[in-house]
């Protein structure tokens, strides 16, 4: 997709970061992107359950909390959707039997909340020294009406756009581990090879299938 | 994942660091940690750190009917959780005990006291009334949540702003932030909670313990008081008798450190407040420390450094003098050798041989040395010619019966 033009959706907000902000955990660190915010904490390689153990690599679990409510379904998939991408970049062949357990805790939500989560867990796992294939990082895009690309979007861009799409990027080869869509959008726009339009929630699946066949 | 046990050694040390009035991180018996207040982006959002103890809270607001037996007043509802990464101990999804106690702790300091006006709340009497939410999340267990909760639940109750509504008959409209700005709660008084440690059944006490000190405590006092003296919530647990002026000695305490908590929560609302209006940043963003390095740092500690030389005087008199250097080891065996004869082994009641046994064969493995131990009994010239040459042993243990603990043992001499 050519984006190379200076577009003023295409820069992101002001991001920071900070590490090893809490004694408790393994490893932990806050992003901060623009007005949202989110703190990873993590612990591992630590014992597991035996029915959980596996012999093969390190069983990873991601508990991701929101701020206000208990966690609900929409937080579930997020939680499967990090947790592939985490297993992706662990070599968690290196640590048999053991547990990794990444908890993400929204601090203030402001657009592209999947995003810095990826971002919060990625410095997190840094930060507990897990060994890792490579570095990744965590991107949203939305789409909006006139058919503009705005980066790191806010809620407001988020609400008012008609696809918002987040991906996951390795360091490494600048390859996506992971995408996910919600809204509509056609495929040219998405950067998917496949010209079948993607349309509504159910069109994550498809979305995640399709991007990992780059 | 479960949480490390605390060792004896451990538990010894810190309970008699508090009998000499010592405590780990320096404070003395009385002193709080520091508290740090920072504030997030949208109103009701706060980060509250009490040392390294660190709990969020977010108040939220919806609209619902009221309580049938409560018409005209809204309702508060607070919720406290501990979060998988506090501690490697909390799981999520488990109803733990330490979880019961806070949360009711908290409803009652902050829901029983009537800190805020609920009557203000109410939009319909009968039909509709504002439900006011406190959330509050434990991201950082170093002990004394209780406080550190109450302090994040009163600051970000005092934070938040509803949204402005007006009623015409039966019509409530709500406005958004935009069209008209949002109202802050109506609070009548801030009540904070300041947690006591006792130990040796009620002989000492600490104000504030950390997560260690709450390990080998045996009972925990918690005051709720607001700047006008006045006691919100009474707590004692542990089953420790207290006597009645210690209670009233708790609460002097208690009322000294809820004045200066409450200043500088005030202050801390007051700093956030001018930054909105006169349109600096705000948020967590701005709370990141920049060009700073925060890892592996600490506080500065005072140290008592009195009688420092007199003490060290004292230590050294009394103190054996150094034993005797060896400078030649003693080669035993091709691979064995020893340097001095170390000094007694103060484990348990090991007979003489097996001292010497432990002394002199530490290139050989456990086994050889009961095995050895075993044979010693029979024939000790056969040990003596053994010490020349490697001693190879069968690996079936089934065959012989190993005697840790030989009745009679023929005493060697070197």
């Amino acid at each position: 997709m050519e984006v190379a033009e200076e577009a003023a959706g295409c820069s992101l907000r002001p991001f920071s970061c900070e590490q090893g902000l809490l004694s408790r955990p393994d490893g932990s660190a806050t992003f901060v992107q623009g007005d949202t915010s989110v703190l990873a904490g993590l612990y591992g390689p630590a014992e597991v359950k035996g029915s959980r153990e596996s012999p093969d690599g390190a069983t990873v679990e991601v508990l991701l909390r929101p701020k206000v409510g208990l966690p609900g379904v929409a937080e579930r998939s997020r939680e499967q959707l990090l947790r592939r991408t985490f297993e992706a970049v662990l070599l968690g062949s290196l640590h048999p039997r053991t547990s990794i357990t990444v908890v993400l805790q929204v601090l203030s939500d402001a657009g592209s909340l999947l995003a810095c989560c990826l971002n919060a867990a990625c410095m997190g796992l840094l930060d507990a020294g897990l060994p890792l294939s490579s570095l990744f990082c965590g991107v949203t895009c939305a789409l909006d009406p006139h058919g503009d690309i705005i980066l790191d979007p806010t809620a407001r861009q988020e609400q008012e756009a008609h696809a918002v799409l987040t991906f996951a990027i390795d360091s490494a080869q600048r390859k996506v581990l992971a995408t996910t869509t919600r809204g509509s959008c056609s495929a040219e726009e998405a950067g998917l090879p496949a010209p079948r339009p993607i349309s509504g929630r159910g069109g994550v699946a498809a979305a995640t299938r399709a991007g990992s066949g780059l | 994942m479960k949480e490390t046990p605390l060792s004896n050694c451990e538990r010894r040390f810190l309970l008699r660091a508090i009998q000499e009035r010592k405590r780990l991180d320096g404070r003395q018996c009385y002193d709080y940690r520091n508290v740090r207040i920072s504030f997030g982006p949208e109103h009701g959002c706060c980060v509250v750190e009490l040392g390294k103890t660190r709990v969020l809270g977010q108040v939220s607001c919806e609209l619902v009917p009221p309580k049938p037996n409560r018409a005209t007043e809204g309702i508060l509802f607070c919720n406290l959780e501990l979060s998988p990464m506090a501690a490697p101990g909390f799981e999520p999804g488990r109803q733990s005990e330490l979880l019961v106690k806070v949360n009711r702790l908290i409803e009652r300091c902050l829901r029983n006291s009537k800190c805020i006006d609920t009557e203000s709340l109410c939009v319909v009497a009968g039909e509709k009334v504002w439900q006011i939410r406190v959330d509050l999340h434990l991201l950082n267990h170093d002990g004394n949540i209780v406080d550190a909760a109450s302090i994040a639940g009163i600051v970000a109750l005092c934070h938040f702003r509803r949204p402005d509504v007006s009623v015409q008959g039966k019509e409530v409209t709500v406005y958004s932030p935009e069209e008209r700005d949002p109202v802050p709660l109506s609070i009548h008084h801030m009540p904070i909670c300041v947690s006591f440690a006792f130990f040796q059944q009620g002989t000492y006490l600490l104000v504030d313990p950390n997560e260690r000190e709450e390990r080998v405590m045996d009972g925990l006092l918690v005051i709720a008081m607001n700047k006008h003296r006045e006691i919100c919530t009474i707590q004692s647990s542990g089953g420790i008798m207290l006597l009645k002026d210690q209670v009233l000695r708790c609460s002097k305490i208690t009322a000294v450190k809820v004045a200066e908590i409450t200043e500088l929560i005030q202050k801390a609302l007051e700093n956030d407040q001018k930054l909105r209006k006169e349109g600096g940043k705000f948020g967590f963003a701005e709370s990141i420390p920049n060009q700073k390095i925060t890892a592996f740092k600490m506080d500065s500690a005072a140290v008592d450094t009195n009688n420092v030389e007199e003490q060290a005087e004292e230590i050294i008199t009394k103190a054996d003098p150094p034993s005797e250097v060896f400078a030649k080891p003693i080669l035993h065996t091709p691979g064995t050798a020893q340097i001095g004869e170390g000094i007694e082994n103060a484990w348990g009641d090991l007979e003489e041989s097996e001292r010497e046994e432990a002394a002199e064969e530490e290139g050989e493995s456990s086994t050889t040395a009961f095995e050895c131990q075993r044979t010693e009994t029979e024939d000790t010239s056969m040990m003596n010619e053994a010490k020349d040459d490697p001693i190879v042993l069968s690996d079936s243990e089934e065959e012989e019966v190993v005697i840790l603990e030989p009745q009679e043992v023929p005493k060697k001499t070197r």
